[in-house]
């Protein structure tokens, strides 16, 4: 009984993912061509390089950043332990 | 804050939202075709926004309670990098208008609230930047940034919904279904929403830790006489 509620229930499933692929008409004008011949890729590509590319200089700035704060941090806390 | 996982995640999400946000099919509408996918930029720089200045106001509470600096610069950050997610999102926000209402602005409620809550975080940065005494400054700007946090949630997300607004869920109440959202931009939409939060939260915390070491080392060199390491505790933590 338990096998056949859950296998019913994937069937139902199944019929709303069909009736969530069914796109209501073409007559809407979408980037349909982009998405034929490829071309998406190459906007995608294009935004993560730029992603990337501010993400790697972020980083490198937190890193001298780090450096930084070990060095004032310790140097004030050896001024302090010297008075 | 220099834990390294949730800036993996931060990455992670941001990757997902700029591969997806392109590729995964959405509702071919009228007026809105391909723009509907603004929605994974645009929007999140507002709800990122709200979340920046909420952690702002309750940093700035927090200075109120205990005076510690730290607190003070942390909502200093948040704001800044609100502000910042704020202007991109009224330019972003321009654009998408001009293709799809015609025109760059139409005076919409919502375009209107937004500029003025700019407007009064610009204000707070002007107030904050005309004081020299640290202890002055951190105090009167944590009150302006309570005060300033409690006008703009009212002006930004009821006054609209009081009157006619071209944003959609605005005008009316929307009740439960505020976005009229399809279900497979959901998907998308509030992972990029909590992978522009996470970023933000990263350029704030970077914008943080450059002004605390920025002011130690101000005060350490301007307090190197006696009894400077007790003035150092109790102003950081």
């Amino acid at each position: 009984m338990f096998f056949k509620k859950i296998i019913s229930f994937l069937l139902l499933q199944i019929i709303t993912v069909s009736a969530f692929a069914q796109r209501p008409d073409n007559t809407i004008e979408m980037a349909d061509v982009m998405r034929s011949n490829g071309k998406i890729y190459v906007v995608i590509a294009v935004l993560l390089t730029i992603f990337a590319g501010l993400l790697i200089f972020l980083i490198s700035q937190e890193m001298k950043l780090k450096k930084l704060e070990r060095k004032i941090n310790e140097h004030i806390s050896n001024q302090n332990n010297n008075q | 804050m220099t834990k390294w996982w949730w800036k993996f995640l931060a990455i992670a999400l941001m990757l997902f939202t700029i591969i997806m946000g392109m590729m995964a099919t959405v509702p071919a509408l009228p007026i809105l075709h391909e723009t509907i996918r603004n929605l994974y930029y645009h929007v999140p720089m507002w709800f990122g926004m709200t979340l920046m200045l909420m952690v702002a106001m309750i940093y700035s509470i927090r200075y109120l309670r205990r005076g510690k600096m730290e607190h003070d610069i942390l909502a200093a950050s948040f704001t800044k990098v609100g502000l910042l997610m704020g202007c991109c999102g009224i330019t972003t926000g321009m654009l998408w208008a001009q293709s799809t209402w015609g025109v760059f602005w139409n005076n919409d409620p919502k375009e209107t609230a937004a500029a003025v809550g700019l407007l009064l975080y610009f204000a707070y940065f002007v107030l904050r930047n005309s004081m020299d005494d640290m202890d002055k400054r951190a105090r009167v700007s944590a009150v302006a940034n309570i005060i300033f946090y409690f006008t703009f949630i009212p002006i930004i997300f009821i006054v609209p919904r009081l009157t006619d607004s071209l944003h959609p869920g605005n005008g009316g109440n929307p009740g439960f279904n505020a976005y009229d959202l399809d279900n497979g931009m959901r998907v998308i939409f509030y992972p990029a929403v909590i992978g522009w939060s996470l970023l933000g939260t990263w350029i704030a915390s970077v914008t943080a830790r450059i002004e605390i070491l920025n002011s130690k080392f101000h005060f350490a060199i301007n307090n190197s006489a006696s009894n400077s390491a007790k003035q150092l505790e109790s102003k950081f933590s």
